[in-house]
């Protein structure tokens, strides 16, 4: 019988890849341990290494082939007593899609299954990052002049192109963190930018996130113009001090003296199966101290837009990206310098019914969710809260007054959240306008569990927000 | 017999002479100040040191005092007996291209940049011609027109902060020099390492000045660190690091140009430790049980770095009669600071919600 070897998952988040280049041919003797193929995945080029002994049968899928879905059989190995000339790939399995999945995601397995890939329909399956997935996209932001071209790009490479364009503008920005430089960021957000800019605008460090945060606060207040990523918010902790004492407190303990524009960035939130320390919205924390700003985008105008913004503020910044949304692509507007303004939030969908308030990858939630609602007779309208500090309350209560109702969806924990908070404000200068209690949707209660169904069960999903919605809708 | 290959740099520390390693320069500071300890100052300029270390103590004295009175709140951490480190180390500095940034045991350091006694005064006292407006107090304070960068309340944050000023000195090519201070207390601190590590990996233009009081609040170093010489905690990280009698104004002044000019050489850092001693407890409310006050008053009869300036003045022929007025001048200027802070008012309740954001979004 002969060895399927199949396209591998080279990251938490990967689904599909290029196959770049096979370094094998039909015929060749292979062991362990022998390198197969290049794989570009959406965040690096990897080497795909041969487990078994055998011969090369069969190469199925020919180099240079994009979009291979995770799980797909690349080539057959032929065994010890096989003719390897002879082998062939096995029947294509018959699989009926799940019953119980909804018809939206039903349809993605099935075709899944037509590019012959019934194992990826089961990686989807598995674990919460996939009921994150949205695919509605946000309405065109008014703020955008009609007539600009639009390009479709993603997120990643707007965050890119955001740090370029202000380090060709102003050369006190420079970018510092792990793997930034000659590695192209661990979530290759910052690729190409080495080439452009060299060694001294772009600085690889050691793991040292305390250290370089107070670096990279301290040249800031020097006077230059830093952008620190973090490889996720999760590793800040170790630097959560001078985010918040050193660059947060300056400004005011000096009586406006002495400034901090510096931009700590990073992805932030749950990821794919990477468990309780590496998955957290910090959003709340940094939310909760006054002298930062705090942005968490959604969509790729937004992140470019906002990161521009960030990067010109005299203030310091958190910037809360998602590694989830690094990949998704968005219309993004060509123009010459595409910057919004901070603390202002976006309805990206307008409704009257209800309200459901968001940020971030909740976003997509948000809008998948009113899609279905729509289908039900509920018209929801969708905000986009973009800056998390300083909230931009009147757009949230503006809308209640519309709608009388409101949910809030946050991937992140309930307790002291932004959905907590958007609830405070409801209730405080919003109370004669509620028709009903406001609802939060967040994750559950719990540091975010390894095992699929666990993880699955603990996230946020579309449907968790559609049931809260009626809920303030009194419906069904 | 062949040479055993191991991974050994060449000259390292079996090759027992550290001048064989000529990349190595770990102990070539430290010599050559012992070669040459003392700055040569001439009674002009000696006389101004000593002025600016009667400032320094004379200040603290007042502060200790208002404090008392319950005029300075919160906490206030005093500088009397490490006079000499601040005054020697930054009478070596550039005051047109150079950063200091230290700890919460700041006003010494002030003082010695020359910043004016009665902003820093009004400052403890809380009041709105305070030199953060009253915001900031005894342990935030900051001079960005004087590159004094704080005054920071978190023990061990000025460091990397410190590596962060230097930084932005090499990245915009300015000749400046980044001193970042702090204590022996500090220097066991993590982010402490991380900060030596970077800025020997990139030869950031920084001296870091470890104040040794011996106390890190109330527990003495040797209940605190493995390795008492400070000085030596740099080797790790190929820093050189240079032992100083802090409580000699001269000897620290002289081990600061010896310092300055290895880091200015694009050498990278340098590790300074300064031996000295605090007089007064950690902080106003520290009754310093933990010492007997015998080793007080020993340090004080024997080390005393205004006395031991005082002593070499009258050698040089300063009269008794001029030093009593210089004495009388500085009570004066530091009377004077008091008052102001005494009398300036607090700041306007429209202060509470202003410089929060630089910018309105």
């Amino acid at each position: 019988m002969a060895i399927e070897l199949k396209m591998p998952a080279l990251s938490p988040t990967m689904e599909e890849g290029k196959l770049s280049k096979w370094l094998v041919k039909e015929g060749d003797e292979v062991s362990s341990g022998d390198i197969l193929a290049e794989i570009e995945t959406d965040k690096a080029t990897m080497e795909f290494e041969a487990v078994d002994e055998g011969t090369v049968g069969r190469i199925v899928v020919p180099e240079g082939t994009e979009g291979v879905k995770v799980g797909t059989v690349i080539a057959l190995i032929a065994g010890e007593d096989e003719d390897a000339s002879a082998v062939e790939a096995p029947a294509k399995k018959t699989e009926a899609p799940e019953k119980t999945e909804a018809p939206e995601k039903a349809e993605k397995a099935e075709k899944a299954e037509e590019a012959g890939d019934s194992q990826a329909k089961a990686a989807k399956s598995e674990g919460g990052s996939a009921q994150l997935e949205s695919e509605v996209q946000p309405r065109k932001d008014p703020v955008i002049p009609a007539g600009t071209n639009m390009k479709t790009a993603t997120v990643r490479e707007a965050l890119r192109d955001a740090m370029a364009e202000e380090m060709r503008r102003d050369e006190r920005v420079f970018v510092m963190g792990e793997e930034v430089a000659e590695y192209q960021g661990a979530y290759k957000v910052t690729q190409g930018l080495l080439d452009e800019f060299g060694p001294k605008r772009v600085i690889d460090t050691p793991i040292t996130e305390y250290g370089f945060a107070g670096i990279g606060t301290g040249a800031a207040m020097g006077g230059l113009r830093p952008i620190i990523e973090f490889m996720t918010f999760n590793f800040a902790m170790q630097a959560i001090d001078h985010i918040i004492n050193s660059a947060a407190k300056t400004n005011y303990m000096s009586g406006g003296q002495m400034r901090c524009p510096v931009v700590f960035r990073g992805p932030n939130g749950a990821a794919a199966r990477v468990g309780a320390q590496h998955s957290q919205n910090y959003g709340p924390w940094y939310a909760n101290v006054p002298g930062l700003v705090v942005i968490a985008p959604y969509d790729a105008s937004d992140a470019k837009g906002l990161l521009k913004a960030a990067i010109r503020s005299e203030d310091p910044v958190v910037f809360l990206e998602n590694e989830l949304v690094y990949g998704r692509s968005f219309e993004l507007p060509e123009l010459d310098d595409h910057v919004l303004p901070i603390g202002k939030a976006r309805i990206v969908r307008e409704g009257s019914d209800v309200t459901i308030v968001s940020y971030s990858i909740g976003v997509g939630l948000a809008l998948e969710a009113a899609e279905t609602l729509a289908g039900e007779g509920i018209d929801a309208e969708v905000i986009d809260l973009r800056t998390l500090r300083p909230l931009d309350k009147q757009t949230v209560l503006d809308s209640l007054a519309r709608t009388n109702r409101i949910v809030v969806a946050e991937e992140g924990f309930p307790v002291c959240s932004i959905a907590s908070e958007i609830s405070a404000i409801c209730m405080e200068e919003g109370f004669d306008n509620l028709d009903a209690p406001v609802v939060r949707v967040c994750n559950e209660d719990v540091p975010l569990p390894y095992a699929a169904n666990l993880e699955k069960a603990s996230l946020i999903d579309a449907a968790r927000i559609v049931e809260a919605v009626k809920k303030v809708c009194y419906r069904g | 017999m062949p040479k055993v290959k191991t991974d050994a740099r060449p000259g390292g520390e079996s090759a027992g002479s550290p001048a064989a390693d000529d990349e190595f320069v770990l102990h070539s500071l430290q010599q050559t100040h012992a070669a040459d300890r003392r700055y040569k100052a001439s009674k002009e300029e000696l006389l101004k040191l000593y002025e600016q270390m009667l400032l320094i103590r004379r200040f603290e004295e007042k502060a200790g005092q208002l404090y008392g009175l319950g005029l300075i709140g919160g906490f206030c951490h005093l500088y009397i007996g490490q006079e000499a480190v601040a005054v020697g180390l930054q009478s070596a500095l550039d005051g047109n291209r150079d950063s200091v940034i230290t700890g919460y045991r700041d006003h010494g350091h002030m003082l010695a940049y020359g910043i004016d006694p009665k902003v820093i005064m009004a400052e403890l006292t809380g009041r709105h011609s305070g030199i953060s407006k009253g915001k900031g107090g005894s342990m935030h304070m900051f001079s960005v027109e004087h590159r004094f960068y704080g005054g920071h309340g978190i023990v061990g944050a000025q460091v990397s902060l410190g590596a962060g000023l230097a930084f932005a000195h090499k990245y915009r090519e300015d000749g400046g020099v980044a001193m970042a201070y702090f204590g022996d207390g500090a220097a066991n601190q993590g982010q402490v390492y991380e900060s030596f590590n970077m800025a020997s990996l990139w030869k950031l233009p920084i001296i870091f000045v470890i104040e040794n009081n011996q106390y890190a609040m109330g527990t003495a170093v040797n209940r605190s660190s493995a390795e008492t010489h400070f000085y030596r905690r740099g080797t790790a990280f190929r820093i050189p690091g240079m032992q100083v009698d802090g409580m000699d104004v001269l000897e620290v002044r002289k081990a600061a140009e010896i310092a300055l000019e290895h880091v200015r050489g694009g050498n990278g850092p340098v590790l300074m430790e300064l031996n000295t001693y605090r007089y007064r407890g950690h902080s106003m409310s520290d009754p310093a049980k933990y010492r007997s006050r015998e080793e007080v008053q020993g340090v004080r009869e024997k080390r005393d770095p205004i006395e031991h300036a005082k002593a070499e003045l009258m050698e040089l022929g300063v009269d008794e009669a001029a030093l009593k007025n210089l004495d009388k001048r500085v009570r004066a200027k530091v009377s004077e600071a008091a008052d102001f802070a005494e009398n300036s008012p607090e700041p306007d309740m429209s202060e509470l919600y202003t410089d929060v954001l630089v910018e309105r979004y």
